[in-house]
């Protein structure tokens, strides 16, 4: 019984360990948008749903057209060739407010999971703190798609080169001017084409600030809640929806003001802090092993691998 | 092991019985799916979708056969962390298990990836290393321990290449580098310890990055603390499993009384692993999720029953007939389950995308290559016990009993 005691006490340390890190993990730094941040504002109350953003983003960025039915380019979700998607929710009742667009892309969150995955740093928040894909470093493991809590990272399934897709706010197509801004007309192509302005480009402070402003103007019109302030440690996109429809009906999930990389992140910093635990582990066990080892010698007894 | 029981031998006999071309035409029908997969993608083959982006392959393949083959882990714990030196008749066969199940994982991985001629470059541009991914951590712990596996088996190997008089230069490298290999062994060993420790604790934190997808049930920080614990049962209960195989196989003598004594210190694995499991749910206030009958709570506790089950059988009073031989097989065959059954719900029962997302079930194309995987693992494996000393102990015959 004497193996079983120390080995509980051994094991009950190392978990001792892990819940310690647990415990910090959530004391991980809140991450905040760089400055020179931007970001779009999606008003759900203005979109027409005239798709005019979705033929534009797919002619910015090369994307073939979906043929999933006769109809001519008939995206059904975001995939491999549609990084921007205009979809309508209708809940079946008489009044108006019972239907509303959405428009979908790419959140570029403030502290995003995709790019805490990312084992080369493929995805990482990059120019505006738009979060941007590079394929020199992607060994395509998907790490991404399972992070990412909007399912936003697309894989090009039926290629053997596969790429990783997805909006990139059309700064890696169309690369920046001396100002910092991104093409020629300072937007992408999305916010570019939009003829309502349902969707908006600007400084990220701004956007917040016209949101908040929006709701305190006409506070019948619009739900109380500007989606992306507080959603997993805030994104730089931001919606507005209609009075009556909440955001989970528009297929945007209900999630909490947790940064989704602060438990596993948190966890790992805290156990791998400085290396120190894996190297001191390492010298302890090497001292077993080498005690055993002599003390096998000295018996005469052959304890090879 | 006074009387020369604990003196490995190649168990000799043909190399080509049913079995093997059995395995070896699984393993070649695979080979030429892999060239189809290499040439069409992922897509047209796997029932992966962006909703389920890992299937099979890395919830079995890596994640789970990894764990499976944790026995040259959890057997080196004992003898050298818990400095039981009895064990070590063991440690031969545990390790060529765990260095081709490592092996199988790898080759796992490099064909679910979909870029992987990138994959060099991760252990060697250390530069652009993300420290805040777990998976680069699990990436290189892996590399790195499937090559300590197979440095550690390589005395066993030159033990044999010594004897080759018709090969002078394999004769050569043998007799100069066993010495070397032999001095550093005990780093070599120690590094076999701490990099399992590592990666099989991470491979539970990985899974963590889902976050909101992950059923609560399963999104704990306690995650990897029940990953680590439960490859050392699986470790365990493959050696004891594979030693009773190789028993009656190649019909082995083998002391039993080795093989239950391990069973006291799994006693005691399994009970802290429903312990622990059992106190997080309720101290973090999501036992409501206990009992709301859907499959998350059948999985859940089907998981405490399979770690539990197997630890009131370990328990009972040894009967010293060949019940007790029958009990140990019967335990050690659920703490495997029960360790796959973990390892599948947190890869894939637990992990909801969202419900417009069909469930993933794994397509025949995507098993037939898991298969033929382990076919070409059992190939290798039955190769190396007959043409190197592994295995320890007589063939019973020639022993009194």
């Amino acid at each position: 019984m004497n193996i079983s005691r120390r080995g509980a006490l051994k094991v009950a340390a190392f978990g001792a360990a892990t819940a310690a890190g647990a415990r910090k993990a959530e004391a991980r730094e809140k991450k905040t948008a760089p400055p020179d941040a931007t970001g779009m504002l999606y008003d759900a109350t203005l979109c027409i749903g005239c798709k005019a953003c979705v033929a534009a983003c797919r002619d910015a960025n090369d994307l073939e057209l979906e043929k999933s039915s006769t109809l001519y380019d008939d995206p059904v979700d975001l995939s491999a060739n549609t990084c921007n998607i205009i979809k309508l929710y209708d809940g079946g009742g008489d009044g108006e407010a019972q239907v509303s667009f959405v428009k979908q892309q790419c959140m570029h969150c403030i502290d995003p999971a995709c790019a805490a995955a990312c084992m080369m740093g493929s995805f990482q928040k990059r120019q505006n703190g738009i979060v941007t894909w590079k394929p020199e470093r992607c060994i395509g493991c998907r790490y991404c798609q399972v992070a990412c809590p909007f399912n936003i990272p697309k894989f090009e399934w039926d290629s053997p080169i596969p790429a990783m897709v997805k909006c990139q706010m059309c700064l890696a197509k169309a690369g920046t001017t001396e100002e910092g801004q991104l093409n020629e007309v300072g937007q992408p192509a999305c916010t570019e084409v939009c003829p309502r302005e349902a969707v908006i480009y600007g400084p990220y402070e701004e956007l917040k600030a016209e949101a908040l402003r929006r709701i305190a103007e006409n506070p019948d019109r619009y739900e109380d809640h500007v989606y992306g302030l507080e959603e997993v440690g805030g994104t730089q996109v931001l919606y507005l929806t209609s009075k009556g429809v909440p955001f989970s009906k528009l297929g945007l999930p209900e999630l909490g003001p947790e940064p989704v990389p602060a438990l596993p992140v948190g966890l790992q910093h805290t156990i791998y802090k400085g290396f120190i635990a894996p190297i001191a582990v390492y010298g302890i066990v090497a001292g077993l092993v080498w005690r055993t080892r002599r003390k096998s010698d000295a018996a005469g007894e052959e304890v090879g691998a | 092991m006074k009387n020369g029981h604990g003196v490995p031998r190649p168990v000799g006999g043909p190399i080509m019985t049913p079995v093997m071309k059995l395995c070896l035409a699984l393993a070649g029908i695979t080979t030429l799916l892999l060239i189809y997969r290499f040439l069409v993608g992922l897509g047209p083959v796997t029932n992966m979708t962006d909703g389920h982006p890992w299937g099979l392959w890395i919830a079995f393949d890596v994640v789970t056969g990894t764990a499976l083959a944790c026995g040259g882990y959890a057997v080196a714990l004992l003898i050298y962390v818990f400095n039981k030196g009895k064990y070590h008749p063991l440690i031969r066969s545990a390790i060529l298990t765990s260095a081709l199940g490592y092996t199988l994982g790898a080759i796992g991985v490099i064909i679910d990836l979909g870029r992987p001629w990138w994959t060099w470059k991760l252990p060697i541009f250390f530069w652009t290393w993300n420290l805040d991914s777990v998976q680069l951590e699990v990436a290189l712990c892996i590399m790195l321990y499937t090559a300590v596996l197979w440095i550690e088996m390589a005395p066993v190997f030159m033990e044999r290449w010594e004897q080759e008089d018709d090969k002078p230069r394999l004769q050569e490298f043998s007799r100069k580098w066993t010495p070397i290999l032999m001095k550093a062994m005990p780093w070599l060993i120690a590094l076999g310890i701490v990099l399992p420790t590592m990666h099989q604790s991470s491979l539970g934190s990985m899974i963590l990055l889902a976050g909101p997808k992950l059923h609560p049930l399963w999104l704990t920080p306690w995650l990897p603390f029940f990953f680590l614990v439960s490859c050392i049962a699986m470790g365990y209960g493959m050696v004891v499993l594979e030693t009773m195989w190789s028993r009656t196989v190649y019909s082995r003598y083998r002391e039993t009384s080795v093989l239950s004594a391990l069973s006291r210190a799994m006693v005691v694995v399994l009970l802290t692993w429903v312990g622990v499991r059992l106190f997080d749910v309720i101290a973090s206030g999501k036992s409501a999720y206990l009992f709301n009958l859907d499959r998350f709570s059948i999985l859940f506790w089907l998981e405490v029953l399979l770690f539990l089950a197997p630890a009131i059988i370990l328990m009972l009073k040894p009967t010293r007939t060949d019940r007790d031989r029958g009990r140990l097989f019967m335990a050690s065959g659920m703490m495997v389950t029960a360790g796959m059954l973990h390892r599948f719900t947190a890869y894939w029962f637990a992990y909801n995308p969202g419900d417009h997302w069909n469930l993933y079930f794994p397509s025949m194309f995507e098993i037939f290559v898991t298969v033929g995987l382990i076919a070409a693992e059992v190939a290798a494996f039955m190769y190396i016990i007959k043409k190197f000393p592994i295995l320890t102990g007589r063939p019973s015959a020639a022993l009194p009993t």
